[in-house]
């Protein structure tokens, strides 16, 4: 079916992610998966209100048909930006992790253990 | 006692101040027991100086007994428990997010079979 | 009149506050050290008391609701929206509280400790701001009624949580664990957007106490609660999801590991709130209950011994957390798996969530106590190894006073805090199942092993030549740390006070998943 085409592709992007944060052993790779995970969930939210037929829920002078529901795209705005925040964290870590180990192989990332 | 009253534990109960009598008393007692002991030491005289068969005393500093060496017994007793559980910690952020994502799984799958 | 505004607005204010104070903190630093240091502690001693106002009023007249938007506080539902709280409601009942005091009392002597912990080191205006985003962050969570706003106030708790971690780089050691932390709390983070996700999509409601009063537990249900569970045990540093606690724990700085340790509570805050309150009996509570056990159990033990081969003293401490985490996941186990059966939760379940409750309070004081200690003695010596260490017991005395103090409450030896709570748990456990409330002894035995060992390592011994120049830790440490032991002494010698005024309030919030909705809807 066409509207379960978006849930379809969430779980095929979240499972691409995981199992890149799961395979890589490069950090700047791994934060990469971590994104697509989160672009999954967005995909998510924003696909599950959507109605057949909706319209953008703008009021004014809307025709008085179905709307997407505004809730979901709002958790979707919030969770974008602060997706960002936490993607520049990270990278900004993993440039700080470069610098002082050379190296971003989370096999050689590994001085804290046991 | 009705300002400090005891905790129920719905088994049986819990009075500090009990306890703290007791403790008063207890160490009354021991007090008791030290003044009948021989008051022979002398400050200052070869008594208060460490006997280790008759060799010089070494500096303080090489005698000093670091917090590593401590319960060497039991690690060594529990080895084979050791040996398994410490290398699980391996550091990796691949392998914490492994456990991570093999928790959620294992528990889908009880919750979902039971 | 001002302490009327306060108290009618202060679940906004205990949020507002410190993050408008976080956000003017760098700017207030341009006036220099001093003008910032007293701008944060004056935030956060408004942050405190307010957060202590708020948990009086709650624990007097019962669960305040603060509907943010609305003409007034307390209209949750609005005339025009069918029965649906539409906005964002904080709704803050005696649990939420209990949390809100933990958080005021460490935020507020952690924070003391930290002017003089951190008085040599540079960025401090970004540290504070992130210090008191962190105390929003653990705030918020606990206070929100709100789903998806449970998971903003997360985010924002990791988020600063982990920038604090690898703030002083320390050769990029601390970055690695900063790493890690952020990692796989953003993970988790995006595990709890999903299933918040499934949840609305299914009832069309991010209230708690909406979805809580339509919750049919059908599959969907089911995939979101593993979620949901399995993201905040993680954060909680649950066994066998703990391996970045010890990592983030100790590398952060002293003061921020004390406050991690509160951070992650609220993670477990979370877990509970979501069992008790979120499912309560339509989830198979005798299931996720034993899940809840098995984690608890899990993480005592391993906790524990993998603690006793430790050498780096903060590391070694951070395993004990995690050791500790297990008691109250096994107290409030035990409170679960006997949800829907109400002789046995009268005789022994509520005491269990009690005894998990009470060590909840207990731990942050104790633990948050030992972190400080062992962050004084890094301060003079510089040495986090306990093979280096030795003799310090002849230069720091206030300091090892205080530690003994901690060591003795975490073992559970009588007549300090932690004995309360473990012997209600002890007791209660006992009567569920033997074999757990024995296991819970023995941990108890190995932590009181563990730490004569980092006793005898740090401060017993002759001086040591290298730490001859070691001085007694400054003015500010020692009252952050006496204040948490002030607390660790009084909640030793008044338990069945503490238990009776903040403790049993909370347990039957938890309980009683009914009283929690009916704040929000009305008297359903």
């Amino acid at each position: 079916m066409y509207f379960d085409l978006p849930f379809i592709a969430a779980a095929v992007i979240a499972t691409i992610g995981i199992i890149t944060m799961l395979f890589r052993r490069n950090l700047v790779k791994m934060i990469m998966g971590l994104s697509l995970v989160e672009s999954s969930v967005n995909l998510f939210l924003v696909s599950l209100g959507y109605r057949t037929g909706a319209i953008a829920p703008i009021f004014t002078n809307a025709p008085s048909v179905r709307m997407a529901m505004p809730t979901v795209q709002a958790m979707t705005l919030t969770n974008i930006v602060i997706g960002i925040a936490t993607t520049a964290l990270l990278l900004s870590l993993a440039m700080v992790i470069y610098r002082k180990y050379g190296t971003v192989n989370a096999d050689d990332v590994r001085k804290l253990r046991g | 006692m009705d300002l400090l009253p005891a905790l129920e534990t719905g088994f049986g109960f819990w009075n500090p101040l009990i306890w703290l009598g007791v403790f008063a008393v207890a160490l009354v007692i021991a007090y008791l027991i030290w003044t009948f002991g021989e008051s022979g030491y002398k400050r200052g005289t070869e008594q208060t100086k460490p006997f280790i068969s008759g060799n010089p005393e070494p500096a303080k500093g090489e005698v000093h007994l670091g917090g590593g060496h401590l319960y060497w017994g039991f690690t060594e007793a529990l080895r084979g428990y050791y040996d398994r559980v410490v290398p699980l910690h391996t550091g990796v952020l691949n392998d914490y997010l492994l456990w991570f994502f093999g928790i959620a799984a294992f528990l889908i799958l009880i919750v979902g079979l039971i | 009149m001002i302490g009327d505004f306060v108290i009618q607005h202060a679940p906004a204010l205990l949020i507002a506050v410190p993050m408008l104070a976080a956000f003017a903190t760098p700017l207030v630093g341009r006036l220099g050290g001093a003008a910032r240091n007293a701008w944060v502690l004056a935030a956060m001693a408004a942050t405190s008391v307010i957060g202590v106002m708020l948990a009086y009023d709650v624990y007097t007249t019962g669960t305040l609701i603060y509907t943010f938007g609305a003409a007034a506080p307390d209209a949750a539902v609005p005339m025009d929206s069918g029965g649906i709280p539409v906005r964002i409601i904080f709704t803050v009942d005696a649990m939420s509280a209990f949390m809100v005091i933990i958080t005021a009392i460490s935020g507020f002597a952690v924070l003391l400790y930290s002017m003089a912990s951190e008085s040599r080191a540079s960025g401090r205006d970004g540290f504070y701001a992130l210090y008191l985003l962190l105390i929003v962050g653990i705030l918020g969570m606990v206070c929100t009624g709100d789903l998806f706003n449970f998971f903003v106030f997360l985010e924002i708790a990791s988020l600063a949580g982990a920038a604090l971690v690898a703030f002083r780089i320390d050769k990029g050691v601390a970055v690695e664990a900063g790493l890690k932390y952020a990692v796989i709390s953003t993970i988790g983070g995006l595990f709890i957007l999903f299933a918040i996700a499934l949840l609305y999509g299914q009832y069309d409601a991010l209230n708690i106490a909406v979805i809580a009063s339509r919750m049919q537990f059908t599959v969907l249900d089911e995939i979101a609660l593993v979620l949901l569970l399995s993201a905040l045990a993680m954060k909680a540093g649950a066994v066998p999801m703990h391996f970045w606690t010890p990592d983030a724990y100790s590398m952060a700085p002293s003061s921020i590991t004390a406050l991690l340790v509160v951070a992650s509570q609220a993670s477990l805050y979370g877990v509970f709130r979501v069992v008790f309150t979120l499912y309560s009996v339509t989830l198979d509570y005798a299931v996720i209950g034993w899940i809840v056990i098995v984690l608890g159990v899990l993480s005592m033990f391993v906790g524990v011994t993998m603690a006793l081969v430790q050498k780096d003293v903060k590391r070694l401490m951070a395993y004990h957390a995690v050791s500790q985490t297990g008691y109250m996941l096994l107290g409030l186990g035990v409170g679960l798996a006997v949800l829907g059966q109400p002789a046995a939760l009268e005789s022994f379940g509520l005491v269990a969530m009690e005894g998990g409750i009470f060590h909840i309070i207990n731990h942050a004081m104790y633990k948050g106590l030992l972190f400080l200690t062992a962050g004084a003695i890094i301060y003079r010596t510089g040495a986090r190894s306990l093979d280096k260490l030795g003799g310090l017991g002849h230069s720091m005395k206030w300091t090892m006073v205080f530690f003994i103090i901690g060591a003795l409450a975490i073992a559970g030896v009588p007549p300090f805090n932690g004995f309360a709570s473990k012997l209600l748990i002890y007791e209660s456990v006992f009567l569920f199942n033997p074999i757990l409330s024995i296991i819970a002894m023995v941990v108890s035995i190995l932590t009181l092993a563990s730490f004569v060992k980092v006793f005898h390592a740090i401060f017993m011994g002759p001086r040591q030549p290298e730490y001859a120049e070691v001085e007694e830790a400054p003015v500010p440490m020692l009252i952050g740390m006496g204040v948490l032991a002030a607390v660790v002494i009084a909640f030793g010698f008044a338990p069945q006070l503490v238990v009776d005024a903040i403790v049993a309030p909370a347990a039957a919030a938890l309980a009683n998943q009914g009283s929690y909705i009916a704040a929000v809807l009305g008297g359903v």
